[in-house]
């Protein structure tokens, strides 16, 4: 986070060749061209260290992951992660053994969770390689950015 | 006769996909699979047609934890076929950017993997509200080992910055300045690091090892040096697959490594550290003697001690270079490609990372070969367990379990990389 701007962060996680496992990464790609500055929005892989470091003195975080847990693809689960723990094996793609649900875990055990976190889950359909989004994916990245723009002027009108 | 299983499928805090089966009939161990199913890669395959440049950069991908060593093993093996050496600061660089990726490999494996086992912890999310201030100061150091990927690769994980003959572009000495002041915080958390560790209780356990690494004559091994071992192995990189082979087992997605003449060997910081004691530095030296190890350790389940005492020695040996480092002028050699083949083997964290390339006078790769460490180790942790396994057999199935599973994790093994996920299966016939 850059100083003289809103508190708050937005994080994209994914793998854009990893087809609906790029849903975070396009929607922080698209939120970008519409606030090209003056907020911060990050690409991130997953990988638990990098993301505790990604949202360290925010106070506003949204991070927006694809996830399956057997929902309709499309849907978009919200996530507080403050009002309580992440649900396991929601976000399992990554076979690295410390992603986003440790993450976030861990930084409750330490004290170090931002003031708000919400996490969003695009559920997520096919996970092979490509870089396509399946249909209702698509639509739901675009459902995700017009909410998250809103939230996002809504915050800088307020800092302004 | 009493049988019994022992099965974990699914083996936490390792780095991709597999599983571990044990069987016991009566009072005997009678079989033991590794296995790794985590689908093949083909990285070697792909390899081939490519130009000889691209392949530190393809290399890297083969994983996120350690791309260094697929860089580093690929830029002097390719090197080695157009018959040129590096010397002066870039080699120096090359040497830095290890010691980063070493502390972060490293500085994970110790607090966020292994570290639970010995404490008695499910993960380090559950041991993190004991011990916040252990695993802040793990996390910490893992950002400062990353920060030297970063400086000098262009990014953390898969670096951008490395390429045959060198860097694309070599950073001013000024640029090192906050980051040397936190590799001082770096070595001083190393060695708290080492004397946390050391107090841990650890099983007592040894076998006979067959131990491989690097030996340089005036360095601890990261890039360059003669492969070696405590049983009269003395070669050049360029040898290795005389000595060295390559078998496919059924159980396993990796292919298993063994040396021709006896037969497991044993890769990583505990092989580097006994066949290089006298190389590190005094300090890291001091500390090692401090935690109790001679320059000998057998014992793997104290690998975690020798993993921190290399991170004491990688903080050390990178503000060494930081201090008389001098910017290269231009920050790579350049390189003419030359009908040939190339040999280079490197200090992965988890040990020797070997590759091969023959390239035509284009420049083009037309055949490779990749040997990652963890491959290496796959015969060695099948044994342990053997020997391990048999020796507690009357403890609960769940309290086997556990150790079986720490077991495999003093090898810190990185199934990613080995196939270019884990399950423990204890099963009692």
């Amino acid at each position: 986070m850059t100083a003289g701007q809103p508190g708050i962060v937005i994080i994209g996680v994914g793998n854009e060749y990893r087809s609906d496992d790029g849903a975070g990464i396009a929607v922080a790609r698209r939120l970008r061209a519409i606030f090209p500055k003056g907020v911060t929005i990050l690409e991130e892989s997953g990988e638990g260290a990098a993301l505790m470091q990604a949202w360290q003195g925010a106070t506003c975080v949204m991070l927006v992951d694809a996830v399956r847990s057997g929902a309709s693809p499309g849907t978009i689960h919200r996530l507080d992660a403050r009002a309580a723990p992440m649900p396991a094996g929601f976000f399992h793609y990554s076979t690295h053994a410390f992603s986003v649900a440790e993450a976030v875990e861990l930084a409750r055990s330490l004290d170090q969770l931002p003031p708000h976190l919400i996490v969003y889950g695009i559920e997520g359909a096919n996970f092979a390689a490509g870089i396509e989004l399946s249909p209702a994916v698509e639509q739901a990245v675009e459902v995700m950015v017009e909410r998250l723009a809103q939230k996002i002027q809504a915050a800088v009108d307020n800092f302004t | 006769m009493k049988s019994r299983t022992v099965r974990v499928d699914y083996l936490a805090r390792v780095e991709g996909e597999g599983a571990l089966l044990v069987k016991i009939k009566g009072e005997q161990v009678t079989d033991v699979q590794f296995k790794i199913f985590e689908p093949p890669r083909f990285f070697e395959a792909f390899l081939r047609g490519r130009k000889f440049y691209e392949a530190p950069d393809i290399t890297a991908r083969i994983c996120g934890i350690c791309p260094i060593a697929y860089q580093m093993s690929a830029c002097h093996a390719l090197e080695d076929a157009c018959g040129i050496k590096i010397t002066g600061p870039i080699r120096d660089l090359r040497r830095l950017i290890y010691c980063g990726e070493w502390i972060e490999s490293h500085a994970l494996h110790v607090y966020l993997l292994h570290a639970p086992d010995f404490l008695g912890y499910e993960d380090a999310i559950r041991m993190a509200k004991d011990h916040p201030d252990e695993v802040k100061r793990g996390l910490r150091l893992k950002k400062a080992g990353n920060e030297i990927v970063r400086l000098l690769g262009g990014r953390e994980i898969h670096p951008i910055n490395v390429r045959v003959g060198g860097f694309y572009k070599a950073p001013h000495k000024q640029d090192f300045s906050a980051l040397a002041e936190e590799l001082k915080w770096a070595r001083d958390a190393a060695l708290a690091t080492v004397r946390w560790v050391a107090s841990f209780a650890f099983p007592d356990f040894d076998r006979d090892y067959e131990f491989v690494a690097l030996r340089h004559p005036d360095e601890y091994p990261f890039n360059e040096g003669r492969l070696v071992s405590n049983r009269g192995l003395d070669i050049a990189i360029r040898d290795y697959d005389q000595h060295f082979v390559e078998e496919h087992v059924a159980h396993s997605n990796a292919l298993q490594s063994r040396l021709h003449e006896r037969n497991s060997y044993f890769v990583g910081p505990l092989a580097r550290y006994n066949l290089n004691f006298d190389k590190l530095s005094p300090m890291a030296q001091e500390a090692a003697r401090s935690a109790g190890l001679g320059p000998v350790c057998r014992n793997p389940f104290q690998s975690i001690i020798v993993r921190s005492v290399e991170m004491v020695y990688a903080c050390d040996e990178a503000l060494r270079i930081i201090e008389h480092y001098e910017m290269p002028d231009p920050p790579a050699v350049k390189i003419e490609p030359r009908v040939g083949t190339g040999y280079g083997c490197t200090e992965a964290p988890r040990g020797i990372c070997y590759h091969r390339y023959r390239i035509d006078d284009r420049g083009i790769i037309l055949d490779c070969k990749i040997v990652p460490p963890t491959s290496q180790n796959q015969k060695t942790i099948e044994g342990d367990l053997r020997q391990f396994v048999q020796t507690r057999l009357a403890l609960p199935k769940d309290k086997l379990q556990w150790q079986c599973e720490q077991a495999v994790r003093n090898y810190d093994p990185c199934i990613s990389c080995a196939t270019h996920f884990l399950k423990l299966q204890i099963e009692s016939e």
